[in-house]
């Protein structure tokens, strides 16, 4: 074993290791494996901080924020019997992995739950915030929700949003910027909309949470747009973002119609526990039983077969735990939301990158418990989020070189992804123009009535979707110089996206500082955990 | 809703695909309320050749075991069969109509579509699940009648197979429909001509075969039960 190479960017905590001749070989995903690759001399690793030690109490911090809410009066205070309440939650794709049960919507429902009913409120629904996400399963749903809240609303009470029935959807104007505003219909006729989320990202939460959780297709595509991706600089940071611009007037037109009171939740970045712990750790500082750890896994990895290696992966929940609690009017519990959200995710960054090297991991917010992350997932990771993951400044620079670690198979999941389906094989050969693509194809997938059955009754995303995750990547792809992939199983998949291949990690920084220069800066941003840089 | 929808279609085929029932349930139904039809059921039965005549038909060719199968009207009155169509439908086909036939046609009717069966079923079978369904126009078989009884002979074209690939083309061209615009459904194999004459096909319900090409094909598969 090697000795230990890493040290802590001077006058910060965060760690920032720089490569030395004697550092240990860095692990990063390769979708439902590992790489352990030797980086060059002078590579900066860059890490995600710490884990925030999680509220001794979850249930009294979740209680604490309900009775001291911001800018609202405390929940009990506006329960009277006989209201009509719509409590709305945050669906499967949040948090990443699925988290260890108790689920914290579990926690908040059941003390929400208590509270209606000891005030005498009846009337509750309980509604999955999926917007054109796929419709959970029950047994998804009753993971996530808990026993005692399940056996108490599900099927009649508790359910997934519908944002394709015209019988439960509702327009309630247009923004100043003529965005159509359309949202679920029980809702909207509610005396109390409570919205519990979950922030793992600062894109999360907020004015989000109802104008784009309990939206229809109509309203989504206002802001659902090449442009307003291009125009967000970046997703992570909201006042740069122009997609969060246009949510948050489309959520002010929401609240101008509806009472809601928000409840948000803060997790800690405490992504893997126990055989997977190695994973929240510097190479350098792994011991002997870590890389035992680590060669165990891979070598059972290594000899599994694919669908087995995703099942252990989607199966090993996340260690998550609540680190804050904030409640009441949107804009104020949002803000206390983000400031704690940046001091879990943010790490100081002196200075660009050239070259920037991301491992793709085995799941996205739109592919849990699917059968694959899909070529499109895997676009969308790499050019949508990781290349995202900053405050103001990017880590790479214009024009520079992103380099990624997955076998971009050509793999789909046919229940839950059957219009990207269509989208990757009819559409991407004909053109990759996210703009070209908005103005001819959208609308024909949107409305295509088998999409749209299989999104309503079946668990299939909306027709629309693989567009969206298509923009997504739209301003990694005008602003990236080029793409490189290792360790691709097939050469097709990289090239209808217009990456280039690499057969090792060396060759690849070899490519891109053919691109760069010699004297490039080569950094890797070891995510998961999530980090979000502040570049400076 | 888009404007380019207003000259597309949806063509639907009927038995498996919309409902459970087929042919053969509704030539039972039609058997047990006329003696004549019993009659030559039992006829054309007595051979011990025919099971296996039937069954060959419908691997070979569809179209092959309709033109067989329809022999069997033969002698039936016209008005009987008009009249018991309707009791057909309630008794017969709204009951195996599956849970979402008509969510979808709802749907597809709202994204601007024509709405079109297209059937190897006998047309007066099928038109009270038209009017049921609202959908715009039925392709479907029809039987010769000779002074009011049928001869057991069905008009061309026969209504099957690769037939409902040209009716389609033809139906497009009569009412300037974008075929690459537009939507057909089916449950079978046998529909294959008909679904690829589309620019959105989608298996419904499929045979194992029909799922094998869809899957290759990359068409949507839904399910509509």
């Amino acid at each position: 074993m090697r000795t230990t190479g890493s040290r802590y960017k001077e006058g910060s905590k965060e760690p920032i290791v720089t490569i030395d001749n004697d550092s240990a070989p860095r692990i990063l995903f390769h979708g439902e494996n590992f790489l352990l690759e030797d980086l060059p001399v002078g590579t900066r690793v860059i890490y995600p901080q710490q884990p925030i030690a999680g509220v001794a109490n979850p249930v009294a911090a979740i209680r604490y924020a309900l009775n001291h809410p911001e800018g609202m009066d405390p929940l009990h205070s506006m329960l009277e019997p006989g209201m009509k309440v719509t409590i709305a939650v945050d669906d499967i794709s949040l948090p990443l992995p699925m988290m260890h049960r108790p689920d914290i919507r579990e926690i908040t429902l059941n003390i929400v739950c208590e509270m209606l009913a000891d005030h005498g409120v009846d009337d509750v629904h309980i509604i999955i915030a999926t917007s054109l996400h796929r419709r959970m399963t029950p047994k998804e749903i009753r993971r996530m929700v808990g026993d005692k809240v399940w056996n108490q609303y599900w099927p009649d009470q508790l359910y997934n949003h519908d944002a394709c029935d015209p019988d439960n959807m509702i327009e309630l104007g247009k923004t100043r910027h003529g965005e159509l505003v359309e949202t679920n219909l029980r809702a909207a006729e509610s005396d109390l909309i409570i919205y519990s989320n979950i922030n793992l990202v600062p894109m999360s939460g907020g004015h989000k949470s109802v104008a784009v959780g309990l939206c229809g297709y109509e309203s989504l595509k206002a802001h659902h747009t090449p442009k307003s991706i291009v125009d967000s600089d970046s997703f992570m940071h909201p006042e740069k973002s122009a997609l969060a611009h246009s949510v948050e007037r489309i959520g002010r037109v929401c609240e101008e119609n509806m009472k809601v009171f928000h409840i948000e939740t803060v997790l800690n970045n405490r992504t893997f526990a126990g055989p997977l712990d190695f994973l929240m750790k510097n190479e350098d500082d792994f011991t002997e039983k870590d890389w035992l750890k680590f060669h165990s896994a891979k070598w059972a990895l290594d000899k599994m077969p694919f669908a087995m290696r995703r099942e252990i992966f989607m199966r090993t929940p996340a260690a998550y735990e609540l680190i804050a609690c904030y409640a009441g009017a949107c804009d104020p519990a949002h803000k206390k939301t983000l400031d704690k959200s940046y001091k879990q995710y943010c790490v100081n960054v002196e200075g660009q990158a050239d070259i920037l090297i991301s491992g793709i991991t085995y799941i996205s917010p739109y592919n849990v418990n699917s059968k694959a992350l899909n070529p499109i997932l895997v676009q969308v990771m790499a050019l949508g989020y990781y290349y995202h993951m900053y405050r103001g400044r990017s880590l790479l620079k214009d024009g520079g070189v992103m380099i990624i670690t997955h076998p971009c198979s050509d793999r789909f999941d046919s229940e839950h992804h059957p219009s990207y389906i269509e989208f990757f094989n009819r559409l991407l050969p004909e053109t990759t123009d996210a703009y070209e693509l908005e103005q001819k194809y959208q609308d024909e997938f949107a409305y295509n009535p088998s999409y749209i059955e299989l999104y309503r009754h079946g668990h299939a995303y909306h027709g629309a979707h693989p567009f969206y995750m298509w923009y997504w990547g739209q301003r990694g792809r005008e602003k990236i110089g080029e793409v490189i992939v290792v360790g691709a199983d097939n050469k097709t998949v990289p090239e209808m996206l217009g990456w280039k291949c690499a057969d090792t990690l060396t060759e690849a920084i070899a490519m891109g500082r053919s691109i760069m220069g010699a004297s490039a800066q080569v950094s890797v941003l070891k995510h998961p955990p999530i980090l979000i840089t502040d570049v400076t | 809703m888009p404007n380019h929808r207003e000259k597309t279609a949806a063509f639907y085929d009927v038995d498996g695909t919309l409902i459970k029932t087929n042919i053969v349930h509704s030539f039972a139904f039609y058997a047990l309320r006329q003696p004549e039809l019993l009659k030559s059921f039992l006829k054309i039965t007595q051979t011990t050749l025919s099971i296996p005549l039937f069954v060959a038909a419908d691997v070979i060719s569809r179209k092959w075991f309709n033109e067989i199968f329809y022999k069997m009207y033969r002698g039936a009155s016209e008005d009987r069969l008009v009249v018991l169509a309707e009791e057909l439908f309630d008794k017969a086909i709204k009951p195996n109509l599956y849970a979402r036939s008509k969510g979808l046609i709802e749907e597809s009717r709202r994204s601007g579509c024509r709405q079109v069966l297209v059937t190897g079923a006998l047309d007066f079978t099928v038109k009270p699940l038209a009017r049921y369904l609202e959908v715009d126009d039925v392709i479907a078989n029809r039987l010769e009648f000779v002074d009011g009884y049928a001869n057991g002979k069905l008009t061309k074209p026969f209504i099957a197979g690769v037939t409902k690939s040209d009716v389609i083309r033809k139906y497009a061209d009569e009412n300037a429909i974008d075929l690459s615009q537009s939507y057909a459904y089916s449950d079978s194999y046998s529909d294959y001509p008909m679904l690829t004459v589309v620019g959105h096909p989608t298996a419904v319900n499929p045979d194992f075969r029909l799922r094998s090409v869809a899957r290759a094909y990359h068409w949507p598969m839904i399910n509509l039960n």
